[in-house]
């Protein structure tokens, strides 16, 4: 027996988070005008003895004010995506769960820009929006999802990428009716995209959200891994399960919710990124959770890179990244064949 | 006599004294059940008020057909629903009233085995009984380890603690699913059929296993079944169902008589006392060609 201990937790997610630095500081350095990695980190030491004004001026507005808003808006968003993914995943005991393929993402896109043509003059409105569009879909897909009283695994995925279809519909329409207003392009709703920078006033409710979604989820990461052995199991073994399936629910639309009012549907990572961290460290949830998180803001970090750099100075929507390698694992997942 | 004397004179006394000075652990008493599609509409399935009692050590059957209300009466005594009337007591407390975390300390179930979504190891699943006695995050300490670790010995499975749950037989799987209630040290086991999946050799095993295992460690056994070789052998109580009615309660030699049987389960059967006073039941094809 080899149970998780703190011990182990805390390693794995010290070395996950050095990586995560490593791929940041990679960021930063490439892109349309390359920096050398070493004057990158003499540089990041002269603003920590706060002599930043000795630099550059183009240099600094290229690094810290373009590159290293949209690394660290990419961070949050990857591990929104991932956390609410693997959250998914338990909750409908389903691997093939993400907030993107369940039309989740395409729910929370749906309701920002409703909410932006409701009432445009109120920005902080889009994540509010984007809120109750996640929640309503994910009850609208768990309810298609259901066959005499049981949740049925390939309905439910069916539900799911009907409705995100169906809403991109919706999207497409909105978008070239309404064409005029002010709304950000159809390529970052429906796909996904950093390169919009984000107010420094949605940046806080951003990190906020996250950290109390994360959080909350991972308030009930024990009681996941007891709900993924059935409901009724765990319930004999002392779970509350209405309890941690509400907080679930909310806590992963929340984060599915804010990830897409940052950056559009970003699609696949909620589930290549649990997955991949499931094979590695294995699916106890306590583990899962901030590993997916990490990793999550690891994969986002490097594919919005190469999204900035493979046809530079052109850039690619971020989302373009994941699907291509999203795709692949999902049919893979699906032939391997469903619980 | 002053209270540390009769202590230990019950605590020593336990195991030689008859049944009748057992303590009394499961009291179902004049429980009854409806389930019905709506508030307003007629009741689809009723199970009317049933009675008996279980003492430690004890294993008793609930036995009946198909639809007989064997699992809703299974319900009630884990306490998921509240008896509409009577009581279901376990030592003196309501069990529909436990919080599901003292409940979980005290009742274990064993259903027939679910499957699981991602591969876990044998040994992690055992761990999971420790769960309703751990803290926030349930990380397992040195003494839930060692319990886990015991479980799963006292099942005969040690050596089944690093495979894969998708990698056990029908067999070995219900041992670590039994284990893991074990890790749980109730005082109330419940088996919804747990010989549903296992080959004849195995069923045997099992059922001699939980006898085994409620003498060691003083449960009381409720196993829910349609077997009536295997409760006939192994039960020291049976509670029969039909029809969402208790029909009959008392030893396997009491509740199997012919013409009852016959009626409860449908078919033509012979029922004969075998040595140790356990009655065997014999299958009759219609025809009179026996079949067992």
């Amino acid at each position: 027996m080899r149970p998780l201990t703190l011990k182990r937790l805390l390693w794995t997610c010290g070395g996950l988070a050095l990586l995560l630095l490593a791929s940041v500081v990679l960021a930063l350095k490439l892109g349309a005008v390359p920096i050398s990695v070493t004057d990158l980190i003499l540089d990041l030491g002269r603003i920590a003895i706060g002599r930043a004004n000795e630099l550059p001026t183009e240099y600094r507005m290229i690094v810290f004010d373009l590159r290293l808003p949209r690394i660290l808006l990419g961070i949050l968003v990857g591990a929104a995506l991932s956390v609410s993914g693997a959250s998914f995943q338990a909750l409908l005991r389903n691997p093939l769960a993400d907030p993107y393929v369940l039309g989740v993402s395409s729910g929370a896109a749906l309701g920002s820009i409703l909410a932006l043509i409701i009432a445009p003059e109120f920005a902080l409105i889009t994540p509010l929006g984007a809120f109750l569009g996640a929640i309503l879909t994910i009850t609208g897909v768990y309810f298609l999802g259901r066959r005499e009283g049981q949740l049925d695994s390939t309905t439910l995925l069916l539900g799911g990428i009907i409705s995100a279809s169906f809403f991109s519909a919706i999207i497409i329409f909105l978008m070239t009716t309404l064409a005029g207003r002010d709304l950000r392009g159809m390529v970052f709703w429906l796909m996904g995209d950093l390169s919009t920078p984000v107010s420094p006033a949605m940046q806080w409710i951003f990190t906020v959200g996250l950290l109390a979604g994360i959080g909350a989820i991972y308030s009930t990461s024990a009681d996941l891994n007891l709900l993924l052995t059935g409901e009724r199991e765990a319930a004999h073994l002392g779970v509350e399960v209405t309890r941690v399936k509400l907080v679930v629910y909310v806590s992963a639309s929340l984060l599915t919710a804010l990830a897409v009012s940052a950056s559009g549907a970003i699609g696949y990572v909620g589930l290549l990124v649990p997955h991949i961290v499931r094979l590695i460290f294995g699916s106890d949830y306590r583990l899962l959770i901030p590993a997916s998180a990490l990793c999550g803001a690891i994969t986002i970090v490097l594919a919005d890179m190469l999204a900035r750099t493979v046809v530079a100075p052109t850039e690619l929507p971020v989302g373009a990244m994941t699907a291509l390698a999203g795709a692949p694992v999902f049919i893979y997942l699906l032939r391997r064949g469903l619980p | 006599m002053s209270l540390p004397d009769t202590f230990a004179q019950t605590m020593s006394g336990r195991a030689e004294r008859p049944n009748r000075e057992k303590v009394v652990r499961l009291n179902v008493e004049q429980a009854s059940y409806a389930y019905s599609s709506g508030a307003q509409s007629a009741p689809t399935f009723t199970l009317s008020a049933t009675s008996f009692q279980a003492h430690e050590r004890e294993i008793v059957a609930i036995l009946g057909p198909n639809a007989s209300g064997k699992s809703t009466l299974l319900q009630l005594i884990t306490g998921t629903i509240a008896p509409l009337s009577g009581r279901v007591e376990l030592d003196g407390e309501e069990t529909s009233r436990l919080d599901v975390r003292t409940r979980a300390q005290r009742i274990a179930v064993v259903h027939q085995e679910s499957p699981a979504v991602y591969p876990a190891l044998a040994g992690d699943f055992v761990l999971q009984g420790r769960y309703p006695y751990g803290r926030a995050l349930r990380f397992a300490n040195r003494e839930d380890i060692e319990i886990a670790r015991n479980a799963l010995a006292q099942v005969g499975g040690e050596h089944l603690s690093k495979r894969t749950i998708g990698e056990l037989s029908g067999g070995e799987k219900q041992r670590v699913i039994l284990a893991r209630a074990l890790a749980q040290q109730p005082r109330l086991m419940l088996l919804d059929e747990p010989t549903l999946h296992l080959d004849i050799g195995a069923q045997v095993e099992l059922l001699e296993r939980l006898r085994q295992l409620s003498q060691e460690n003083r449960y009381t056994v409720v196993v829910v079944t349609h077997e009536l070789g295997l409760a006939a052998e192994f039960a020291d109580q049976v509670v029969l169902l039909r029809h969402g009615r208790c029909l009959r309660v008392g030893s396997p030699a009491a509740v199997y008589q012919k013409e009852l049987l016959e009626q409860v389960f449908d078919a033509p059967l012979d029922v004969e006392l075998g040595p140790a006073g356990r009655p065997r039941v014999n299958l009759r094809a219609r025809r009179g060609d026996e079949i067992t």
